[in-house]
């Protein structure tokens, strides 16, 4: 809880790239940077963006989370590092995967990259080819892709199949998808994402399909199988308490810009933007009845809605002053972390969670 | 086990159809082997004489025994379009596959030389193939198969195009898949309902065209015994009162392309029923989840 508090190297340059190696020390190098990534979209002709310099950093084994409202740019982020990104996408700023620039992959280099960053889905049954076998699905990509024997393939499969807690991996890999339970599927998808020894994982809301319970399993062997094969993981959620659970780190979108960075444990209780704050206001409290859940006045903004000369959450943030509207603000380093608030400084400790 | 639980769906229509084109196929293999008599030596003796004793069918103009014609013509009659619907299909499906997948300026490009293709009608190609490299089956085959091609690549492209924006695509390319491999792994499995329903259909086009090549002369040379040719050499027959051998060819080439149509009419129906089946349980619980905890 304090540790990152009393971390000496607190970044003194702007620019997320610099201060986020700093709550770990600067020893481990990064398996991810994202740098100033900038991504737009062909609508109606019209090119819209949906991320703005979106910069962040995942080193070995870490788990940072991703949480934002649906439409703030999570899963695009996600798509865009694993380079599937839709035709006519326009990308300015770099991704780096152990120092390689992901964007000059191509053809040999980029399967076996992919094969390096194994992505799990939110919704595990459009993301597995319906009319194919579980063990087939399994199994693929090791016999094609990595030239596994098909035996020793299926063994593995199986062992994996036991690791994520199915236990009649047999009978489950004989059968198709459409007779799993949604939780079961998304078991096999975290699985399958782990047999081709993949060094970062990027889950896209893999619970988010699922019931409460089931989430809770499926998190349980998610966070296990991570931190036993040493995995750095992007946890991409809208749910902000269960991202501050698992990840040592958490990163707040918004508008398709990254608003906060901060530790996990001092997201909740001492966040740095008001949008992070509200955020975490909204959630109920098991503790209290409350007749009205509280809402973040306003509609969540697309990127390209965003105005280009202020903070683009002003209109929404009860904070919000003229200092605000003047442009738009930086992300600044604040304890720790960073925050692009003007005012992030002053509103220190204001901001906290009071459920009235 | 599969090509069973396809064929139950296509109805007794469907049956039927399967059951005419089994007889056809069977013929084409073994017709010229069973045929009683010969079917190309003349005996101008019987010219234009009706069914007699063991000739159920009588004799054609030159007194050619029309049943082993008819049995010794099937394989011609069916090898030619099986030949131009092979090709045209084989074609088509890369086509359209490699334009789905590359999609932008290669779909473009192929998508506009398909609309030019199409704008040459099959027989006129195929004459033009008989005119360059000589009249005979192989020429006809081809050329149409050429001729073909765009309406299966068009077909297909859409239903490559649908296939290739499924979900599960883009986890295989995640996955580190070629786009070669998920292409022959998946997405031409896939279609494969679609495929089989066009070949179908398409059989029965490519046997009225390629008979009607060889009734012009320009597909199968006399005296080979095609149904085509039959029509074409015994046409003076329906003018002199005796049709019953141009009938009786025609009559084979209408049983067997009706058959086609039906079948492939029905598994075409079959394979857009099966897609949608596909398609609908894809609604994610999720979306729907968030967009209700938006709207809170």
């Amino acid at each position: 809880m304090t540790a990152s508090d009393q971390d000496a190297n607190v970044p003194t340059a702007e620019g997320a790239a610099g201060a986020l190696t700093a709550s770990d020390g600067p020893a481990a190098a990064p398996l991810l940077e994202v740098d100033g990534l900038t991504v737009r979209l062909p609508v109606g002709g019209v090119k819209r963006a949906v991320l703005r310099d979106v910069s962040l950093t995942v080193r070995a084994g870490e788990a940072v989370g991703l949480v934002g409202e649906s439409g703030s740019g999570k899963s695009m982020t996600a798509r865009a590092i694993d380079r599937l990104l839709p035709g006519g996408a326009e990308v300015d700023g770099q991704i780096r995967c152990s120092g390689r620039d992901v964007s000059e992959l191509a053809g040999a280099d980029l399967r076996a990259f992919r094969t390096k960053v194994a992505m799990i889905f939110q919704d595990p049954r459009a993301h597995v080819n319906p009319v194919r076998r579980i063990g087939d699905f399994m199994t693929e990509a090791m016999r094609t892709n990595l030239g596994v024997p098909p035996r020793y393939a299926q063994m593995r499969a199986l062992d994996m199949l036991a690791q994520v807690g199915i236990d009649d991996g047999e009978r489950r890999m004989r059968q198709y998808p459409h007779e799993l339970s949604g939780g079961m599927l998304q078991r096999v998808m975290i699985a399958a994402a782990l047999l081709t020894d993949p060094r970062l994982l990027l889950a896209d809301e893999p619970t988010t399909a699922l019931d409460v319970t089931t989430q809770a399993e499926v998190m349980a062997i998610l966070d296990e199988l991570r931190r036993e094969y040493g995995l750095a993981m992007l946890f991409i959620t809208h749910d902000l308490e269960l991202a501050a659970a698992i990840c040592d780190r958490t990163v707040v979108m918004y508008a398709g810009q990254i608003v906060e960075v901060r530790s996990s444990e001092l997201l909740h209780d001492d966040p740095l933007h008001p949008y992070t704050a509200a955020l975490a206001a909204a959630r109920p409290d098991i503790a209290r009845t409350t007749a009205r859940l509280r809402a973040i006045p306003g509609r969540p903004l697309s990127a390209f809605e965003a105005p280009a000369d202020e903070c683009a959450f002003a209109p929404r943030c009860p904070h919000a002053s003229d200092a605000c509207r003047a442009g738009v603000p930086g992300l600044t380093a604040l304890d720790g972390g960073l925050s692009r608030c003007v005012r992030a400084a002053e509103l220190r400790g204001q901001l906290t969670v009071s459920h009235e | 086990m599969r090509t069973a639980s396809l064929l139950r769906g296509t109805g007794v229509a469907g049956m039927i159809s399967a059951a005419v084109i089994l007889a056809a196929t069977i013929l084409a293999i073994i017709g010229p082997f069973v045929a009683p008599y010969s079917p190309v030596l003349p005996n101008l003796n019987m010219t234009w004489v009706g069914p007699v004793g063991a000739h159920l069918l009588g004799f054609d103009f030159a007194g050619r025994d029309v049943l082993s014609r008819l049995m010794a013509g099937a394989q011609s009659s069916m090898l030619g379009p099986l030949a131009v619907v092979a090709g045209a299909m084989a074609l088509g499906t890369v086509i359209a596959v490699v334009a789905a997948w590359r999609q932008g300026l290669a779909d473009t490009v192929i998508s506009s030389g398909l609309d030019i293709l199409f704008a040459f009608p099959g027989i006129l190609l195929a004459v033009l193939a008989a005119a360059v490299f000589g009249a005979g089956l192989t020429a006809a085959s081809v050329a149409l198969a050429i001729a073909y091609m765009p309406y299966v690549a068009r077909v297909l492209r859409g239903a490559a195009l649908k296939e290739r924006g499924q979900p599960y695509v883009a986890a295989l390319e995640v996955q580190g898949s070629s786009a070669t491999s998920i292409c022959l792994r998946h997405i031409v499995p896939n279609m494969l309902p679609l495929i089989v329903a066009q070949a179908t259909i398409m059989f029965g086009w490519a046997m009225v065209d390629l008979a009607a090549i060889s009734f012009l002369g320009l597909g199968v040379q006399p005296p080979a015994p095609n149904w085509g040719v039959m029509i074409s050499e015994n046409q003076p027959g329906i003018l002199q009162g005796y049709p019953l051998p141009a009938l009786s060819a025609g009559l084979c080439i209408v049983g067997v392309v009706i058959a086609f149509n039906v079948l492939g009419e029905r598994l075409f129906q079959q394979a857009q029923a099966q897609q949608t089946r596909l398609q609908q349980p894809q609604v994610p619980q999720a979306q729907v989840r968030q967009r209700q905890a938006v709207a809170r």
